[in-house]
C-alpha cells in the first residue's frame, strides 16, 4: 500500500537553527495520525512545511504520489490537504456562512454550488445556528470550529489539524472529537496536533513524537505512552530527577 | 425599489442635458462622475481586495497619455485612446504588478507611490514621445458642446457600476475580500493569491486609465505634472473612497461628489483658492477619527449623530 502523504528526510533551518531536522514518516490513507511533542519541538513548523508555507530546506513531501515540496500551499489545497491554523485566522469581516463559501469555491464556479457545499459543511461541524454571523465576534470555540468548516469545504482528501482543541471546555471537546471522528468516518484522513494527552491517545490511530526538532517516537498510542524516550522528553531524564 | 435605484438614476442622469443646465455645471458634473468611476477602480482594488495604492495616477497617466500619443504622434483621433490604454494599462499594470505586489500592506502602498513617482519625471523626460513638461495639446476639440462628453462619461461609469456589482457578486469578489481579510488564509484555502491580487489591480488599472484616456479628450491638454500628479489624482482618489465608504457599491459616487463640490467651492473663495489641499487633509483626518468606514459604511452612526443633534 503506498502512503498517502511521504515525508522524507525533512529538516528546515530558521537561520542557524534546526527547527525540524532530517524528519521521515508516512501517512496512510483513512488513517488518524496524531503529532506530539514538548513545546518549540518543531510540530507547527512541520505543519508549515508539509503544507508550502516554509519550503523544506533539505528533503522531500510527496503528497498522492505527486512532490509538493516545492508547491505553494493554494496548489497542494487543491490536490485535496486542506489545514487548520492554530492561531485562528477567520476572515474577520465576513459572516460564518461567507467564510465557507469562499473555501467551497476552491471545487465550483457556481455560487448556488458553493453554497450548497458550505450550508452542508456548516451543518456538519454544527455551525448552522451562527451562519450569519459576523466571524469577528465568534467565541474561540466557535472560530476553531470554523478553521475546521472552512478546510472540509474545500473538499479535501487529507486535512491538517494544528489544536484545534486548545482552549475547549469540556463540552465543546466531546463535541469537537465527535467531529473528527465523523470526518474519518466520511473517508477524510487527518493528521492532528495536540496537546490534549487524553484525547490523542483516545482519538488517534499512530502518533509520532517530536523533540527538538526531532522524531523521536513512532508508533500506537501504546507504544508511545511506554516509550521512555517519550517520558523523557515531556517529564525530563528519570537519572537525573 | 433599491434593486432598480441605479436604473432610475441613470435614466435621470440620461435625461439631464434635456433640460439645459449651463456649462459650467455640465462641467461639474461630467467631473464628478469621472472621479467616481475613479473611486470605483480605487475601491475594487483597495477597498475590496485590501490593496491600498498611492499610485493610481500612474494608470490614470498612462491612460491618458495613451490618448495623447496616438493623436500626436500617429495622428489618429485620440478617441482610440479609449480602447488602445485597455492594452496599454493592462501591461503597465502588470509590471507594477509583478514588482509590487509580492509586498504586502504599507510596503505595497509606498512601492505603488513611488511608482507613481518614476511614471511622472519618466514622461517628463522622454520628451520625444510625450512632448516632456510642454504636454500634449488636442488642437481641434471633438465638440464644442459638453452633452456628448457628459454622455460618454456617464456610460463608462454605468459600465463600471455594473463591472463591479457583477465581481463582487461572484467568485472573484469573494476571493477578493478573502485576501483582503487574511492574506495566509487565503492561501491556505487554495486562493491563488499572487494572481487574484493581480487580477484586481489590473481590472482597477485599467479602468482608471480609461478614465484618464477621457481626461485627455474632454480637457484637451495634458503635461506630467497634471496627470501624474500625486496630490490631485493619487491621493484625490483615495480620499474619494474614504469619505465616501470602504468596499460600498455607492460609497465612490458619494465621496466623489462631496470632494468634487468641496474642491470647486473652495477655489472659488478669493485668496484662499490655493489652500484646498490643506482642507483636504484636515477632512481627511476628521474622516478618520469620526467616520472611518465612511459615510456609506458608517450609515447608522452617522444618522445618530443626526438625530442626537436635532433633539436638544
Amino acid at each position: 500500500m503506498t502512503p498517502l502523504l511521504e515525508v522524507k528526510g525533512v529538516s528546515r533551518f530558521f537561520g542557524g537553527l534546526a527547527a525540524l531536522s532530517d524528519v521521515t514518516f508516512q501517512l496512510y490513507k483513512g488513517e488518524i495520525l496524531g503529532l506530539i511533542g514538548p513545546n518549540g519541538a518543531g510540530k507547527t513548523t512541520l505543519f508549515n512545511v508539509i503544507n508550502g508555507f516554509y519550503p523544506p530546506s533539505k528533503g522531500e513531501i510527496f503528497f498522492r504520489q505527486q512532490k509538493i515540496s516545492d508547491m505553494q500551499p493554494h496548489r497542494i489545497c487543491k490536490l485535496g490537504m486542506a489545514r487548520t491554523f492554530q492561531v485562528v485566522k477567520p476572515l474577520q469581516r465576513m459572516t460564518v456562512l461567507d467564510n465557507v463559501i469562499v473555501s467551497a469555491y476552491l471545487r465550483t464556479g457556481s455560487r448556488e454550488k458553493a453554497e450548497k457545499t458550505a450550508v452542508e459543511t456548516l451543518h456538519f461541524t454544527g455551525l448552522f445556528e451562527d451562519r450569519y454571523v459576523v466571524s469577528k465576534g465568534l467565541p474561540l470555540g466557535r472560530r476553531k470550529r470554523l478553521e475546521m468548516a472552512r478546510a472540509l469545504a474545500t473538499g479535501p482528501t487529507m486535512i491538517l489539524l494544528d489544536e484545534s482543541f486548545a482552549g475547549l471546555n469540556p463540552t465543546e471537546l466531546n463535541e469537537s472529537i465527535g467531529i473528527i471522528r465523523k470526518i474519518k468516518e466520511s473517508g477524510i484522513t487527518i493528521m492532528i496536533i495536540e496537546h490534549h494527552m487524553k484525547v490523542i491517545m483516545a482519538i488517534s490511530d499512530r502518533i509520532v513524537v517530536l523533540n527538538y526538532g526531532q522524531k523521536i517516537a513512532d508508533g500506537t498510542p501504546e507504544q508511545t505512552r511506554n516509550n521512555p524516550l517519550v517520558v523523557e522528553a515531556y517529564l525530563g531524564d528519570a537519572q537525573n530527577g | 425599489m433599491k434593486k432598480y435605484l441605479p436604473l432610475i438614476l441613470m435614466g435621470l442622469l440620461a435625461m439631464l442635458p434635456l433640460v439645459g443646465i449651463n456649462t459650467y455645471l455640465m462641467h461639474i458634473i461630467i467631473l464628478v462622475i469621472m472621479w467616481s468611476v475613479i473611486g470605483m477602480s480605487w475601491n475594487l482594488l483597495g477597498g475590496y481586495c485590501g490593496q491600498v495604492s498611492f499610485g493610481h495616477a500612474a494608470f490614470f497617466g498612462v491612460g491618458a497619455y495613451t490618448a495623447g500619443i496616438l493623436y500626436n504622434k500617429f495622428q489618429i483621433s485620440a478617441w482610440w485612446g479609449l480602447p488602445a490604454s485597455i492594452v496599454f494599462v493592462t501591461g503597465f499594470a502588470l509590471v507594477i504588478g509583478y514588482i509590487c505586489l509580492r509586498l504586502r500592506g504599507p510596503f505595497f502602498a509606498l512601492a505603488t507611490l513611488a511608482m507613481g513617482v518614476i511614471l511622472r519625471v519618466t514622461a517628463e523626460n522622454l520628451s520625444f514621445l510625450t512632448e516632456g513638461d510642454l504636454g500634449i495639446m488636442i488642437r481641434e476639440r471633438t465638440w464644442v458642446d459638453k452633452t456628448w462628453y457628459y454622455y460618454i462619461i456617464l456610460l463608462i461609469a454605468a459600465c463600471t457600476f455594473y463591472l463591479v456589482k457583477k465581481v463582487i457578486g461572484s467568485k472573484l469578489g469573494y476571493y477578493f475580500v478573502a485576501i483582503r481579510e487574511d492574506q495566509d488564509a487565503a492561501e491556505s484555502l487554495g486562493i491563488n493569491t499572487t494572481l487574484y491580487k493581480t487580477i484586481a489591480l489590473c481590472l482597477s488599472a485599467v479602468i482608471t486609465g480609461m478614465a484618464g484616456a477621457f481626461y485627455t479628450n474632454y480637457m484637451g491638454y495634458i503635461d506630467p505634472k497634471v496627470v501624474f500628479a500625486l496630490h490631485d489624482i493619487s491621493i484625490v482618489a483615495i480620499m474619494i473612497v474614504m469619505v465616501g465608504g470602504v468596499a460600498t457599491f455607492w460609497g465612490p459616487v458619494i465621496g466623489s461628489i462631496i470632494m468634487v463640490l468641496l474642491a470647486e467651492g473652495i477655489r472659488s473663495i478669493p485668496n484662499l483658492g490655493a489652500a484646498h489641499h490643506s482642507f483636504f487633509g484636515v477632512l481627511l483626518i476628521v474622516i478618520i477619527i469620526f467616520l472611518p468606514n465612511g459615510i456609506m459604511g458608517d450609515n447608522p452612526k452617522l444618522k445618530k449623530i443626526l438625530r442626537w443633534g436635532r433633539t436638544p
